[in-house]
């Protein structure tokens, strides 16, 4: 098969995303929403073409053409698609195509359905290029598209302005830790350069990275990782995640959830040679991971938006995610961002399912009951709040007690409690939102309950599809006392053979059960609190101190306002009414009112008086002459 | 002293004295007569530097046609107020003179000038002389004074015309 | 026998004397009288150089000069005699028009 083919895979969508930007409006709603969703169909489809051929070859690429030509520095527009690269190109279009086909149904009311499509178009797209690009500057252009495309989804009802200000967050936020990223990129660059080698691709640089001195590698991967803070949302720059939830629900569910945040664990796997040779940045990166999750988990427990309690969700997961990182565990964070997409996505489509179906209402404390009249959504609920709790045989488990026995098993102690207790929290704040949105008593008001249907089936298929994920996929990485990993096996290429058994198969039984016992508590807590009928009217008086401090998310906002923007904005205010006017234009002004000074002085001479003038001449000559006197003395 | 030292000294003395007269006199009248006679002074200077034919010319068209001219003017114009004078302007114009003169003669003053005066032929400054370097060596020169002398006359006509 | 120093010097005291006369005097035809001067002395200067290096160029200058004056003379009264129509006035003074 021809290599041509991978251009294609980020230019179908790009292409949907043109055409329905010129032609969508005369097209109609229905018709530019059906083609956005063909072209991401149209992707998903080449992918799996090239997941199934991709073992005979062990990777693809396409030159498409030369970008940067500088010296003996070359940076080609150029894509590839090895094992990683599929698997991730699997997520993004095929779990794409089923949000395509969800905003069918949940943006159909919508006067702007079609400018929705255009940028979720336009985001696959720049995610495509992201996770295709075969050097770290084509994964930066992705990174950064993805960030805009981001910014331009959560502020989509732009009419409102939190939703703005929610989407500027965002974009500001990510835009601190790109900083990082792009320093990160200049010193690797130069670094490289001092030793004779010039390049940005990921081949050329794992081959050279070990020319470089230990101090750097950290210093860079340092750097690379504070992208990634501001990308997947880790502490301390997460703050723009649960601000996100303003976009519609698709728009959360695929950007915030399934494949954007991913972007910062993808980079750390691709670039997984140079971390690999920077312990100290990997002990930083697993302490961070595991702080946030259990941070995010605790802000979870007391939330009463829907929505928000997924946002702290994902936040917490995602420090799962980089705490296997910081632990050298590739493969384990790349499992759990696959699984994590599916059963990720479903809470989140089910949960604009059932946004939806009241009507627009967001507070779980007027909902309830619904699971009589939203049976398909209910069920899917289940299914996913199952998986991310790390119930047995569901997606969720496998992949989150491969990242504990990792932690374990390299020796982290305390770094596993705090996953163990952050895995408890996990399975008690999933099961009490399960338990406060579809049990008990419907405590909706009146319009709401009038309203209450169950979503059209271009909204459910992509639901129960979802649900299977989020328990067979996770099959895909059993440990080794039960039927093997075939998901080591298929990244080994990649990340070398899996690794040898840190401990005894006994020991990971040990600690696998040991997490199960927490998990069920947390769910015996939740049903304890929530589930039981009767019990939901006791809580709403349960207030203390740490309750108050986590549904306020510990003040971070209100701390980071007043130690950062307050300053910020105090010394922007002072350049633009004091330096500005003052100095600049005094400075300006001032050579003006200079000349015009002098000018003013020097005007007196142009008397008009022909014999002034003489006088001068006179004097001219005067000066010339006592010159040529000097000269001749 | 002998006689030519004599002759010039007077007629230094006396050039001077004109010209003080034609700068500092009230009347215009008087000051155009003044100046006639500076004119004489410097012709006989002329003829005494063995330039006869330049000094002749001298008075025929300088001190004959040109004052003439002035004169015409003056009388055609007929300025009636006598000018006022201005100490301050008077006395910093007469400075700077003093000092172009107090430059000029160091200058002049330099020590590889002749002293005396070549050996001059009889023919020396007559008209033949004269002639002979005007119509060979400067004949181009010659020409375009005539051209000159012609755009002379008709830019005065038309400045000096009556407007109808 | 006189040296070529004092008809220098004669000359340039005349034209001093005539340079005095343009700057002070504010009566346009008696400046043009003190330019006449000044070009006079250059003459002198002309004729006296002529006699002591032995060249008739000198005098074949100032035969150039006089033409030139008499057109300039003719052209500068010319112009005088314009601008007393338009100005009843031959005082320099009260024509600075072209003051700041």
């Amino acid at each position: 098969m021809s290599t041509d083919l991978l251009r294609w895979i980020p230019l179908i969508p790009l292409l949907g995303s043109v055409i329905n930007l010129f032609f969508g409006r005369a097209m109609g709603k229905q018709r530019a929403g059906a083609l956005a969703s063909a072209a991401v169909g149209a992707s998903f489809a080449l992918a799996c073409y090239l997941f199934w051929q991709l073992p005979a070859t062990g990777i693809f690429r396409d030159l498409v053409y030369t970008w940067i030509q500088s010296g003996s520095f070359q940076v080609n527009l150029a894509f590839q698609v090895d094992a990683l690269t599929a698997v991730m190109l699997l997520v993004v279009t095929g779990i794409g195509f089923l949000i395509h086909l969800y905003s069918l149904g949940y943006m159909g009311h919508d006067a702007d359905m079609v400018r929705f499509f255009i940028y979720l178009n336009l985001f696959i797209f720049f995610m495509l290029v992201l996770i295709m690009g075969d050097n770290l500057l084509l994964l930066f252009v992705g990174w950064e598209g993805v960030g805009l495309c981001s910014y331009l989804l959560i502020g989509f009802w732009y009419h409102d302005d939190n939703n703005t200000i929610a989407g500027n967050k965002a974009f500001i936020v990510n835009r601190i830790g790109d900083l990082g990223f792009i320093i990160g990129i200049f010193v690797l660059v130069a670094e490289l350069g001092r030793q004779g080698i010039w390049t940005l691709d990921f081949g050329e640089l794992q081959k050279h990275v070990k020319m470089l001195s230990p101090g750097t590698i950290t210093l860079i991967t340092f750097l690379l990782f504070i992208g990634a803070t501001g990308k997947s949302a880790q502490l301390p720059l997460f703050v723009w995640l649960p601000d996100a939830m303003a976009g519609p629900t698709p728009v959360s569910a695929l950007i915030h959830a399934a494949t954007m945040v991913t972007a910062g664990v993808y980079m750390t796997a691709r670039l997984h040679f140079l971390f690999a040779l920077a312990p100290a940045t990997l002990a930083v990166i697993a302490v961070i991971g595991a702080a946030t999750a259990f941070f995010a988990a605790t802000i979870a427990l007391t939330q009463n938006d829907i929505k928000k309690v997924l946002a702290y969700s994902t936040v917490s997961q995602l420090g799962y995610m980089f705490l296997a990182v910081g632990m050298g565990a590739f493969g384990a964070a790349i499992f759990h961002v696959f699984t994590h997409a599916f059963f990720k996505a479903c809470l989140f489509l089910g949960s604009g399912s059932v946004i939806h179906a009241l009507g627009g209402e967001q507070d779980m404390r007027k909902m309830g009951g619904l699971k009589t009249h939203m049976p398909k959504t209910y069920w899917t609920y289940v299914v996913a709040t199952l998986a991310i709790a790390g119930v047995p045989f569901t997606a969720g488990f496998f992949s989150k007690d491969l990242i504990l026995w990792q932690t374990f098993s390299h020796g982290a102690g305390i770094l596993w409690g705090v996953g163990l207790l952050t895995a408890g929290m996990t399975a008690f704040y999933m099961f009490r939102q399960l338990f406060m949105v579809f049990h008990g008593e419907c405590r909706a008001d009146d319009h709401a309950k009038a309203h209450l249907h169950e979503s059209p089936a271009v909204m459910t298929w992509p639901l129960m599809i979802l649900a299977v994920g989020a328990i067979f996929t996770g099959w895909l990485g059993a440990p080794e006392y039960l039927w093997g990993s075939r998901w080591d096996h298929w990244l080994a290429p990649i990340f070398g053979p899996a690794a040898e058994h840190h401990g005894t198969v006994s020991t990971e039984l040990l600690v696998t059960a040991l997490t199960l016992a927490v998990v069920a508590a947390g769910i015996y807590l939740a049903y304890l609190m929530y589930g039981k009928p009767g019990a939901q009217t006791a809580q709403q008086t349960a207030n203390g101190i740490f309750y108050d401090i986590s549904l306020n998310k510990y003040y971070v906002d209100e701390i980071y306002d007043f130690v950062f923007v307050r300053p910020f904005t105090a010394l922007a205010t002072f350049f633009a009414s004091i330096v500005d006017p003052w100095v600049i234009d005094g400075a300006v002004n001032g050579m003006a009112a200079t000349v015009r000074g002098f000018s003013t002085v020097w005007r007196g001479l142009q008397t008009g008086n022909v014999q002034h003038y003489a006088a001068m001449f006179l004097v001219g000559a005067l000066a010339l002459l006592a010159y040529y006197l000097g000269q001749l003395s | 002293m002998d006689t030519a030292s004599l002759i010039f000294y007077l007629l230094a003395t006396l050039l001077v004295i004109a010209s003080l007269l034609v700068v500092f006199l009230r009347n215009v009248v008087h000051c155009a007569l003044a100046l006639v006679s500076a004119l004489l002074l410097i012709a006989v200077l002329f003829v005494t530097l063995q330039a006869p034919m330049v000094g002749v010319l001298q008075v025929m068209v300088y001190a004959g046609a040109i004052m003439v001219l002035f004169l015409f003017v003056i009388m055609l114009l007929n300025p009636a107020a006598l000018e006022r004078q201005r100490g301050l302007w008077w006395g910093f114009g007469a400075m700077l003179a003093l000092m172009l003169a107090g430059v000029l003669v160091p200058l002049v003053m330099t020590n590889d000038l002749p002293a005396d005066p070549v050996a001059a032929t009889e023919l020396f400054g007559s008209p033949e002389m004269l002639a002979k370097s005007l119509f060979s060596d400067f004949v181009l020169p010659f020409e375009i004074a005539s051209v000159l002398l012609l755009v002379a006359i008709i830019g005065a006509v038309v400045l000096a015309k009556r407007e109808n | 026998m006189i040296a070529l120093h004092y008809y220098l010097i004669l000359s340039a005291v005349v034209f001093a004397i005539g340079v005095v006369g343009v700057l002070i005097r504010r009566n346009l035809i008696v400046i043009l009288m003190s330019i006449e001067l000044m070009l006079n002395a250059v003459n002198l200067t002309f004729i006296a150089f002529s006699r002591y290096l032995g060249s008739t160029d000198g005098q074949v200058a100032v035969f150039f000069v006089m033409a030139v004056a008499a057109a300039e003379a003719v052209i500068g009264l010319a112009i005088i005699i314009s601008v007393y129509r338009h100005r009843q006035s031959l005082d320099p003074q009260e024509m600075q028009l072209l003051k700041w």
